[in-house]
């Protein structure tokens, strides 16, 4: 029997792989050919989906990206034993795009069956839990606070200190939040790691829950990604089954109950107080700090809230001990993060590697350049929220403090590539439109705010030209006001994008009108 | 998506009863009634409320606060195209300019012939393969106007 691994995660569905797992198998019977075919999560190179693995006496071969009437002939050309084909990539484990990355979080995303337990532990699962069981909750909670992990929703708080407020909190009742609301353009990390690797996340929440005394916790999975609410709650399922949540979790007399809770369609609940009164059952409002959640959370309770990597990364930190992990990465942003390729890239996909790579080796080394071929004019890194970094900049280290100094956020690690072809004018507009659609409406920056925004980004693309300067100066006023007035970073952030493209892009959102230099003259100020 | 079935206040009091055990039960409720009707009834408001010691305020607040929620039947079909940043840059505007213009309607409602209900998401985390589509509940990357003209087709 020859194990084919065919990717079950999303990405890999919208491309045609329930066909092409369905191919292989009615061709592989057609042919009398033993085969199982296991759904995994993806490599994350996702240029190549479907991208169909073979289990061979030389480790996994590759192939992609496989469609469904590409089957037939694979299987003519030995695809069970790894045979030649134009779509063969090699043994996966030596692609050099793989090769050259250092995959902690995403570990074995795309390895294994997501929902094996034995596969799990077969592959280095629940070390992390075991040693966590066997020390003190504050070891663990130190053990944390000395890797230097921080928030990877976006803020990068370090998560230990979070945790030690709420292990300090006195409560009968605390609860761990996963923020899974992952609305952010050009993030997929966390989905793919909900559907190729769940049992992770949930060995990172107990080890959380056990650090800071909690009993039951809560995976807020947005509604956009039903196969991540799926494959999530039978992996739920089948870690209670195996005593890995519950009553008494591996013998250690700890209990620890997870439950999934759906997102309604709300961009806004991905901010975590927003995300705490949707799991309340109420309107996604944001909640005003203080209090804050690790000390009055949900229900009032003192919470741990973090993203699905920084829990997803616990185990890793854990297991390998605080200092391995601390010991790659740039200045205060230690260890590894998850980049996600995305928009007009030649490759994209997932890339995990120590902070401090540029953004330049991100976008052409391993994104390839533009999928259209034409040169890159922008990469919007970190969601709707972030800044249009111009390729002239894209020399920057990829760490918090390191984009921040040129006005841009890493956020949760999203990379949106632009060819020259983009309209700066547009995207512009779109980041007010967005907040103006998306805004919760507590506080008036941000709702009338972004309204306004749109208005006036309006007048400036279409408006009289001799309007421009002024209207770039209520433009800015504007923004100021949204960045400082506003109560979470949904309003403090969109002008962050506006911004940027009136600094770099200044022709395409109306550059005040002057007077062409006269011949002769260079024209610099 | 599965077969929904016509409005019935008794089976929504089971959906409800079946959901109103946990805590924060108001959107398990709410997601449970309309996988179960296909759309959150009118007379839904009421009965949700009394079930769970909510005002109906607080149970119309939370329906009209999150675009998931439907007051309206939708269409035997559905199709929601992502408008985020990554499908724009690779040719998303066009792809919902087409989607409306092609089934006549708005993001936000339905054919007058009942068939097809067009939505508009916000990142469906399919950025890679962009641009990107959701249809009766099933993704679809790497689209152009006549691969999603293709998916709507019955």
């Amino acid at each position: 029997m020859t194990t084919v691994y065919v990717p079950g995660d999303s990405a890999a569905r919208a491309v045609g792989a329930d066909e092409v797992a369905l191919a292989l198998e009615s061709e592989a019977a057609l042919r009398g050919l033993p085969v199982t075919v296991v759904r995994n999560g993806s490599r994350g190179m996702h240029w190549l989906e479907p991208f169909v693995e073979v289990v061979t006496g030389d480790g996994r071969v590759g192939y992609g990206p496989v469609r469904p009437d590409d089957v037939a002939g694979l299987l003519e050309a030995g695809l069970l034993d790894g045979g030649e084909h134009p779509l063969r990539q090699g043994p996966v484990e030596r692609i050099e795009w793989l090769a050259g990355q250092q995959r902690v979080t995403f570990a074995r995303v795309g390895v294994v069956d997501p929902l094996s337990t034995s596969d799990y532990e077969a592959h280095g699962g629940l070390v992390g839990l075991r040693a966590a069981l066997a020390m003190a909750p504050s070891d663990v909670v130190a053990a944390v606070t000395d890797s230097g992990l921080r928030g990877r929703g976006g803020a990068g708080f370090p998560a230990g200190i979070k945790w030690r407020t709420v292990a300090d909190a006195p409560s009968s009742v605390k609860f761990v939040c996963a923020n899974a609301d992952e609305g952010d353009s050009g993030t997929f990390a966390d989905r793919m790691l909900m559907e190729g690797d769940p049992f992770t996340l949930i060995e990172g929440m107990v080890i959380a829950a056990y650090a800071v005394g909690a009993g039951e916790g809560y995976v807020y999975i947005r509604s956009e990604y039903p196969d991540a609410v799926r494959t999530m709650r039978r992996a739920i399922g089948a870690a209670a089954a195996a005593g890995w949540l519950g009553a008494d979790i591996l013998g250690s007399g700890f209990s620890f109950d997870l439950q999934v809770r759906v997102g309604a369609g709300a961009y806004i609940c991905g901010e975590e107080t927003a995300m705490l009164d949707s799991i309340e059952g109420k309107r996604g409002m944001v909640r005003a700090k203080p209090p804050l959640p690790a000390i009055a959370g949900l229900f009032g309770r003192p919470t741990v809230i973090n993203n699905v990597l920084t829990l997803a990364t616990v185990p890793a930190v854990v297991a390998q001990g605080a200092e391995a992990y601390a010991a790659s990465g740039v200045g205060r942003s230690r260890g590894t993060q998850v980049f996600q390729l995305a928009g007009n890239v030649a490759r994209g996909g997932i890339v995990e590697t120590a902070f401090g790579v540029s953004l330049a080796e991100l976008v052409e080394g391993y994104g390839g350049g533009t999928a259209s071929g034409r040169p890159v004019k922008a990469v919007q890194v970190g969601g709707p929220l972030g800044a249009y970094v111009p390729a002239s900049a894209m020399d920057v280290a990829m760490g918090y403090e390191e984009l921040a100094a040129i006005g841009a956020m890493l956020g949760h690690g999203g990379v949106v590539v632009f060819d020259d072809t983009a309209d700066m004018g547009q995207q512009a507009r779109f980041a007010m439109e967005f907040c103006a659609e998306e805004s919760c409406g507590k506080c008036t920056p941000c709702r009338i705010g972004a309204v306004r925004g749109v208005e006036v980004i309006d007048r400036i693309l279409v408006g009289p030209p001799e309007r421009r300067a002024d209207e770039l100066v209520v433009l800015e006023d504007l923004c100021e006001l949204m960045a400082e007035g506003s109560l979470c970073a949904m309003g403090g952030l969109t002008p962050n994008p506006v911004r940027s493209v009136i600094r770099h892009f200044p022709g395409e959102l109306g550059a005040p009108l002057v007077a062409p230099a006269a011949p002769g003259e260079t024209g610099t100020p | 998506m599965g077969a929904v079935r016509a409005w019935s206040p008794e089976r929504a009091g089971e959906v409800i009863a079946e959901h109103a055990g946990v805590r924060g039960p108001l959107l398990p409720v709410l997601h449970a009634l309309q996988e179960e009707f296909g759309y959150l009834h009118p007379d839904a408001v009421p009965l949700v409320a009394k079930a769970l010691n909510l005002s109906r305020a607080d149970v119309h607040g939370v329906i009209t606060f999150y675009s998931d929620f439907r007051t309206q039947p939708p269409g035997r079909r559905t199709v929601a195209v992502c408008r985020g940043e990554a499908c724009q840059s690779r040719g998303g505007r066009d792809l919902a300019a087409h989607a409306q213009q092609r089934l006549g309607v708005p993001f936000g409602a339905t054919t007058p012939d009942g068939e097809v209900t067009l939505d508009q998401v916000f990142c469906l985390g399919l950025c890679s393969v962009a641009p990107a589509a959701l249809v009766d509940g099933r993704v679809h990357g790497r689209l152009d106007a006549g691969a999603l003209d293709s998916l709507v087709q019955p």
